[in-house]
């Protein structure tokens, strides 16, 4: 039997014929990335291609990287192998991989999610024979509400706080979740502020061409009293620490598809546990999978043994396999390390000046 | 039933204390007085009956969620908490409902009467009229698994702040048998005596402990560095058995386990010489298991505990008597506020007057002059079946709860094993889709023999690593419980070990925990089954 176009090794997805990695976590030669978290975007690497809007956050995190970006719906050849992105809705320049050999088509999802969170580029299904796709919540217990509805909440609450004489915190990973909640807060509230990591990544952002909501870095210089009239934006390293308590008394709300779970939530001990994702919900899993029409699915990442069951049961060819993805969401147990691995030494320097 | 499930979830989005007590006073302020002491009740461990078993609801709740039972099943282990997973896997419900908390739980009473297929209906249509959090704690009354992070003393707090009443006198107003369908808020906040319920017991001061575990151990120096002079103090052994209050008023008597159970009838060995007390008279104390006047281990007490039907056998068995060490009401008289060694005298005149000595017995007072006297008498606890030595201040009254200060326990070391964690399992609650609970072994041989399963000890970022380590080192999956390459070695530590024909390993541990982990012990160096089965007092 001739070798599957993709293959799952030691070091990441494999295309023999193309002689290239995808989301690889181990150094090679040739490495596409499908979207900018530490997770599948590791240092190391001889070259790298990944989409236009990565460009900066890339560059930002890894350092003097050999990097080419595309636009989606361009297609690389690599040994005669075609290469193409279309967008996977997860953060801004997430992209799904599609690889293209003899009319052989591979889609590699990377992390997705189907709800238009306008700021990203939405989720597009892409039609293939095999579909690698995360499930990181895929349990049924998941499922989202729309982003509006939750927004509203998050803004009703940082009304309230205002009025008691509370600040506000909120906490989001600084790449995705951080601008979802800026472009989303009712900026008739106030100011929104940011801790030194999240406005790293801004900062990356506008220079790759992308409008963000005004923000306004915390420094050393910061009015405590200015800073405690608006909201505060931080990564959740930052939970607990000094630079945070100096904005006591505060209300933090964590954002996560974890806080879903009471337990989990009372785990992080955040005063409000804001159920909001980048990645898909079972429901957003399970249509996007049928919508590709693919003939085998492989699940990298999240509850796979339970989801690729129930994906057999409905009549899907559904398979488990083992990668080092999830570093970002996949296991709200292992979170000691993840803003560390999404943190560069500049970003570590600066929580440390404003501590 | 929208205001206890905004209550749930408001006391869900605050850590602090302040904020907590405030949610609870609105909650009182905003709902009648029968939705007040449901609350109170439900918020103070008095559930409404079970009404539909749990199997029936797991059933009706997939066939509600449309899907398969090994999904709910895994779902439910992810979540940890049955009531939450339900409400969860539900689809979102296009009705509404305005019903009040003691509607609901009328409702939910009047179930008792009505066939399995009555009841199926009458749970599909309220499910389907309630929103997420509305259903979250629908379902937990429904099964019965009612448990607030919230404590009673907070709730106390709020309804003392409200009511103007203080909150040592409420604690003791909500203690005894009360329901919310018989106890009423005018009565819960007007004036009382004793004759109101004659049933109703005080509430119970609990002691501080000096030390928690090992690695903490305190000199006789430090506890007389914070306890002060030796004189000040009485000293008892600290008794491991069953805390008990003993009630003698108008010719009844009514005892009283800590958990606030009336356990009246599960010790008929004690009738008798409660019946001869005088009316007015509560004790506090302790029920042991008895035999030729000593105390027996905990163990044998054990075997009776949980019985529905107290056997001839049993009773000869494990016959029980009391080891009274405090009075708190002396004819009809509430004398809590006098001081310890002046109960002390009254207990003991008690004492003196009884005909069942055996039964009635009164926990003697250890002599010592110094700390580092103490300190070696306490060296015999083990000898003596007890956990270690009470430390009363003489002049303290009888206090209201868990206070620092006048009573403490100076508990003795626990036995510990060095152990292999060979199965884990994923917790509840805070604890969610973790994995938590651990079973660990020794060896036997070169087999390592599972004799213990333990989920307390270690700190949240142990926890998480240990968590960690499991997702990344499964052997083998057997639904929940997850067999794990045996490699990390921690310290079991507990009170008692004793003979068990159940278990695989001989032999069954009480209060099994861990002390640490033992990072510093290759798997090899735990211990063995054969030193573990040295420790049973044989």
């Amino acid at each position: 039997m001739a070798k599957p176009l993709l293959e799952f090794t030691d070091r990441g997805i494999y295309c023999a014929q193309g002689k290239f990695y995808i989301d690889p976590w181990k150094p090679v030669t040739d490495a596409v990335i499908t979207h900018a978290h530490a997770d599948h975007a590791y240092f190391g690497h001889k070259n790298y291609l990944a989409h236009r809007l990565s460009r900066e956050v890339m560059l930002y995190r890894l350092g003097e990287i050999n990097l080419r970006t595309i636009e989606y719906g361009e297609t690389v050849i690599k040994h005669g192998v075609q290469i193409s992105m279309y967008p996977a809705g997860h953060v801004i320049g997430s992209a799904q991989i599609r690889v293209e050999y003899k009319g052989e088509v591979w889609v590699v999802s990377g992390d997705y999610k189907t709800e238009d969170d306008g700021i990203s580029t939405p989720f597009e299904p892409v039609k293939c024979h095999h579909f690698i796709s995360e499930c990181t919540f895929g349990m049924p217990v998941y499922t989202w509400k729309p982003q509006a509805q939750i927004f509203a909440g998050v803004n009703d609450w940082w009304r309230t706080n205002l009025q008691n004489g509370i600040a506000t915190v909120v906490v989001g990973y600084s790449l995705g979740k951080a601008q979802r909640i800026l472009q989303n807060l009712d900026l008739n509230n106030g100011k929104v502020y940011t801790h030194g990591v999240i406005e790293n990544t801004n900062e990356a952002l506008r220079r790759n061409g992308v409008i963000l909501n005004p923000t306004e870095r915390i420094t050393f210089d910061s009015s405590k009293e200015e800073v405690r009239k608006g909201i505060i934006l931080a990564p959740p390293s930052s939970v607990g620490t000094p630079w945070m308590r100096k904005f006591a008394p505060y209300s933090f709300g964590y954002c996560s598809g974890w806080m879903a779970i009471r337990g989990a939530k009372r785990r992080r001990a955040a005063d409000r546990g804001i159920v909001l994702s980048d990645h898909a919900d079972w429901n957003g899993l399970v249509s996007a999978i049928d919508a590709t029409g693919c003939e085998s699915v492989y699940l990298t990442h999240g509850y796979t043994a339970s989801f690729s069951r129930y994906l057999s049961e409905i009549g899907f060819d559904a398979h488990e396999v083992h990668t080092l993805y999830g570093g970002e969401e996949e296991d709200a147990a292992v979170t000691e390390g993840e803003e560390k691995k999404e943190t560069t030494p500049s970003g570590d320097v600066e929580q440390e000046e404003v501590s | 039933m929208k205001a206890f499930a905004q209550l749930f979830l408001s006391l869900d989005e605050t850590n602090k204390t302040n904020e907590k007590v405030k949610v609870l006073k609105d909650y009182f302020t905003n709902v009648p007085d029968t939705d007040k002491m449901h609350m109170l009740a439900l918020f103070t461990g008095r559930r409404p009956k079970r009404q539909i078993n749990s199997t029936l609801i797991r059933t009706w709740a997939m066939e509600a969620s449309n899907i398969p039972a090994w999904l709910f099943e895994e779902s439910y282990h992810v979540v940890g908490d049955l009531a939450e997973t339900m409400s969860l896997l539900m689809p979102e419900s296009q009705k509404s409902s305005s019903k009040t908390l003691t509607e609901w739980i009328g409702e939910i009473n009047a179930l008792a009467t009505k066939t399995e297929e009555e009841k199926k209906l009458w749970l599909m249509a309220s499910w389907a009229m309630l929103d997420s959090q509305e259903r979250f704690v629908f379902n937990k009354l429904l099964t019965g698994s009612f448990r607030v992070g919230v404590s009673q003393s907070l709730v106390i707090k709020a309804l003392a702040d409200i009511t103007g009443i203080e909150a040592p006198a409420l604690t003791h107003r909500i203690m005894g048998s009360w329901m919310p369908e018989n106890y009423t808020y005018d009565q819960l906040i007007c004036e009382q005596t004793a004759s109101d319920d004659i049933s109703r017991p005080y509430p119970f001061f609990l002691a501080y402990p000096i030390q928690e575990t090992s690695e903490k151990r305190k000199s006789a120096e430090e506890v007389g560095a914070a306890l002060g002079a030796a004189e000040d103090w009485q000293a008892e052994w600290k008794w491991d058995g069953i805390r008990a209050q003993m009630i003698k008023r108008d010719g009844q008597i009514f005892i009283w386990s800590r958990g606030e159970d009336l356990a009246t009838e599960k010790f008929p060995e004690l009738h008798p010489f409660l019946n001869a007390l005088p009316d007015g008279t509560v004790l506090d104390g302790e029920i042991l298991s008895f035999q030729n006047g000593l105390p027996m281990s905990f163990s044998v007490l054990q075997t009776r505990i949980g019985r529905k039907n107290l056997s001839k056998k049993i009773l000869t068995d494990s016959p029980v008597a009391v080891i009274a060490y405090d009075c708190l009401e002396y004819q009809g008289e509430d004398i809590r506020t006098k001081t310890q060694a002046e109960r002390r005298v009254i207990l003991e005149e008690l004492q003196s007057q009884t005909e069942f000595p055996e039964v009635f017995n009164i926990s003697r007072l250890i002599n010592f002059n110094s700390w580092e006297e103490l300190e070696t008498t306490r060296e015999q606890s083990r000898a003596m079946i007890a956990e270690g030595i009470m430390l009363k201040r003489k002049s303290a009254a009888y206090q209201v709860g868990r206070k620092r200060g006048d009573w403490w326990k100076w508990k003795i070391d626990p036995l510990s094993v060095d152990a292999v964690m060979i199965y884990a399992q994923k917790g509840h609650g805070r604890r969610a889709d973790l994995y938590t609970d651990y079973t660990f072994a020794v060896w036997d041989g070169d087999k390592l023999v599972p004799f213990a399963k333990a989920y307390s000890g270690l700190t949240d970022a142990e926890i998480n690593k240990v968590d960690y380590f499991v997702k990344r080192n499964t052997l083998e999956k057997f639904g929940p419980v997850r067999t794990v390459k045996p490699e990390l070695v921690f310290e079991i530590g507990f009170e008692g070990i004793n003979r068990s024909t159940r278990h695989k390993s001989g032999i069954a541990l009480r209060f099994p925990r861990i002390l640490r982990w033992r990072h510093d012990k290759p798997k090899e160096e735990a211990d063995t089954l054969e030193s573990l089965k040295a420790l049973l007092n044989e």
